[in-house]
This record gives structure tokens, sequence and C-alpha cells, in this order.
């Protein structure tokens, strides 16, 4: 499989695109075949200060909880409702689909390029 | 532990399934999606390998004595071709093991347990067997266990067999040929759902799989994984060993009083007609909530502040749309019964509610 190549990925199977200090953040296919059917997201509300390597939200599917964790620091801007009314998103177009956006400090989680993220899920 | 394989296997891995280890078997978890797999099951009908299910066989002229002696029930009323769901209890009266026993002779049963206690099951079916005139053999890894749950379950198999389907009852069982393969048919499920159990010699697994696959084409039967199997039971409101069902309680405590049959002789008798006259020490009862956040095994119920038992299993149900959750509690709550579950710190409200969550039509 392929990874898009416009962004980045961290450890937690997180994508993370960063435009300017608004950084967008979703799951990777990766996480979302590994978790099943995406059944519930719970998502840091806008205007909180989450802190990069931190759980700031959870995503559930059918048969687990999962945390999400925050992959940079920063106050979150957006929350994408379309995901949060339809989390089988996640399933469908995981990388078409973003959570939530993030104005960032500039602090980050460690995060991979593309080809060293397929080796780690390959690993 | 080595990890065990059914004959199934190669076809699990050629269809892409996404596969987990079950009490020491690598099983199929799910082919596509939970969801769709769960709701092929309601709709249409669903293909599931259950190989890694205990499949004992107990024969002899004593064979009903043995078997009323190590059972809550009493076995030997049962006719041949008929089943019957009962449990295999420790002296104190604690569940072992919740299994269906098959008459299939005067002088022949098959006890189908749970994968994972099957080795008790075999020990203690034995031990307490010693002093009749009865064989058990662990017919396990000679043979495949398959399922075909649906309501368009009888409509596929009958294409494929010349067993009168419609004089098949819920509950009984028959040998017969389905796709030129000798099996024994059972009306059986775990599912809700109308549907069937065949066990067939492993040899043959991989041929019946591919025929019913092939027969069910036009129904669009799909292959499903243990994950949909598990919403499928819940849904339904059936116990599962492990979750529902421990060694620390007694068929009282789960609801399951009726399968007990006092007026016959078994190990754990004496405890549990001590039982039946106490009240019971725990209920198991339905919960269902709002909202699309499941309430899993472990979680806290709360009656009015007091923490009054915790979660066995809970999903969100695919065919209702909100979560569901058996819970175990240690008082008689009746149905409508408002409670709170801790649901990873949020207090959440839940509703007493009698199972089963998903009743089918007819």
């Amino acid at each position: 499989m392929s990874l898009p190549t416009d962004r980045q990925y961290t450890a937690e199977h997180e994508w993370v695109q960063l435009s300017g200090d608004v950084a967008r953040v979703g799951v990777t296919e990766y996480a979302a075949t590994s978790l099943g059917d995406v059944v519930y997201l719970d998502l840091p509300d806008v205007g909180t200060q989450i802190t990069a390597g931190q759980t700031c939200g959870e995503i559930e599917s059918t048969k687990s909880v999962s945390d999400l964790y925050a992959p940079v620091t920063g106050e979150v801007a957006e929350v994408n409702t379309e995901a949060v009314d339809n989390p089988e998103l996640v399933n469908t177009d995981p990388f078409g689909t973003w959570l939530f956006t993030v104005r960032t400090t500039g602090q980050t989680a460690e995060l991979l390029e593309a080809d060293a993220y397929t080796a780690l899920t390959q690993g | 532990m080595t990890e065990l394989s059914t004959p199934l296997h190669a076809e699990h891995l050629a269809a892409g399934a996404a596969m987990t280890d079950f009490a020491g078997w690598q099983m199929p978890l799910r082919y596509t999606s939970d969801r769709a797999e769960h709701q092929a099951v309601r709709g249409r009908a669903g293909l599931f390998d259950l190989s890694h299910m205990a499949q004992i066989e107990v024969h002899g002229p004593q064979a009903d004595l043995a078997l009323d002696a190590a059972l809550v029930s009493a076995v030997s009323r049962l006719r041949t071709g008929r089943a019957r769901y009962t449990m295999l209890v420790t002296s104190e009266g604690g569940i072992l093991d919740d299994l269906i026993v098959y008459r299939l002779a005067d002088d022949e049963f098959l006890v189908i347990a749970n994968a994972a206690n099957r080795a008790t099951v075999v020990d203690q079916l034995t031990v307490r067997s010693a002093s009749f005139q009865v064989g058990i053999v662990d017919r396990t890894t000679s043979r495949a266990l398959i399922a075909l749950q649906g309501p368009r379950a009888a409509e596929v198999l009958a294409t494929q067999t010349a067993a009168d389907l419609d004089a098949l009852r819920y509950y009984s069982a028959t040998p017969t040929e389905v796709a030129g393969v000798p099996v024994l048919l059972a009306r059986t499920g775990y599912t809700g759902e109308d549907g069937f159990e065949l066990s067939s010699a492993a040899v043959s697994a991989t041929e019946l799989w591919q025929a019913l696959l092939e027969a069910g084409e036009d129904a669009e039967v799909v292959r499903c994984g243990l994950a949909s199997r598990d919403s499928l039971r819940l849904e339904a409101g059936m116990p599962l060993y492990g979750q529902e069902l421990t060694d620390q309680l007694s068929p009282y405590d789960v609801g399951m009083g009726r399968l007990v049959h006092l007026d016959h002789e078994f190990v754990g008798h004496e405890a549990l007609a001590a039982r039946a006259e106490q009240p019971p020490r725990h209920h198991l009862v339905g919960l269902q909530g709002e909202g699309r956040r499941a309430a899993r095994a472990g979680y806290a119920v709360f009656l009015a502040g007091e923490q009054v038992g915790e979660i066995t299993s809970g999903i969100l149900s695919p065919t209702l749309g909100h979560p569901i959750a058996l819970a175990r509690v240690d008082r008689e709550l009746s149905a409508d019964t408002d409670v709170t579950v801790d649901v990873r710190g949020t207090p959440t409200p839940m509703t007493v509610t009698k199972p089963p969550f998903y009743r089918r039509q007819n």
C-alpha cells in the first residue's frame, strides 16, 4: 500500500498535514484496518490546549477503544463534525478524513516520513 | 501453547481474513467489516468456521447415564435427534462450561463445548463417567464445524441437501449429506437467527465450505468472523463463557436455573439444591442506552450512586443503533430501572431491559 507523501506520520498511526502553523490530523489506513469498524469519535473541543505525545481523545470501534494522541502541541482550531457524525468515514477514507486541526506552537511528537512509517507498519 | 488452526485455515487466509488468537486457535476475526458481516446474518445469511469448538463423542450402553451424572440437565430424557443446552458445574455448583448435547442414537451423544474449556470438559466427563460403561472421545481435531446462519440459510442449504429442512426443528439434528459430504446437520446457532450447524470430517471441511459459499452466491452469503459472532450473540442476549459465565457463578446467578434438573443426581447437585432455596447472589440483566458510546466489559454499574455490579459484555448494537450490554448485578433490578454506567470516567445513563435485545420476526 502506498501512503500519501504530502504529510507525516506518528508511531501511534496518526497522520499530520502541516500548512503554516496549522496541523490537520487524522488516522492512517493501518490504524483504521486494525481497529475495525469505527463507531464513535471523542475529539477534543475547539479551543482545547493539547500537548504533543499526550492523549487528546478516543476512537472507538465495534470491538475496542483506542486513545488518540496529540501529534503536535497547540490549540484545537476545528473539529470535523462530518467525521463525528459519520465515524465510518475513518474506515472508508482514512487519508481523506481529517479529525481535527491544531494551531500549533511548532512542538511536535516524533514525525515520520511516509517511507519510514511504512517500514514501521511492516516491521 | 502451540497455536491450533482449523481445517479451513488456508481458506481464511486466501479470503484475506484478519486472524486472531482465540483460546489457542488461529481464527478469523473478520473478513471485511464486523458490521457488514453482522448485517449479512440479520438480513441474508453468513457462513462461520466454528471448528475450534470442542466436539466430544460420548458412546456406549450407559452413555445417557454417564452424561446425566456429569451435567445439570437430565439428558437421558432427550429423544434421538434432539439437542439440549446445558451446563457442567463444579461440586460447589460453579459453571465450568455451557454446552450443547445432541442425542445421535440410544447409545451415542455429541457434546459441543467451548474451545477454551475443551480440556476441562473432556477431563470432567471422563472422571465423572468412570463407573459407567461409556467411551469419551475428543473428536475436535478430526472434525470441522461450520455454521450457516440467517433468514436465507434454509433456502441456501436446501439446494445442497436432500434432508427435509422443514421437518428439522430448532434444537434438532439429523445425519445427512450436504454437497455430497456426510454431516451431522443441526438446527442450532448463536446468532438469534434461524440457522444450521454442520459437523463434518475435517478432511471434507473445505469442500463443504466452498459448496455453501457457491450455493449462497445469489443470496449474497458472506464469510463471517468471530467479531460478528460476538455482536450477534449479544444482540440475541446469549451469554458467553468467560464473560457472563464463570466458575464463580452458579446457573441460578445467571438466570439459568431452568437448566438445572434437581430430580436427577449429578456432580454439584447438593450445592445447587441448596442454592435453589436461596435468593440468587447475582443477577444477569440487560442494559440499553442512547448515543453511540458502548458500555464495555468491566465498566461499573451504579444505582442511585451505589455500585451494584459491572458490565460483562457491551457493544454499540449494529442492528439497533444504540448501546446494549449485559451486566452482572448484586440485586434484582426490574425492567425500566435507570442505572448509571461509568464509561471511562463519564457517568452514562442506561436502562434495565429484559434480553434478548433483538428478536427475529416469526
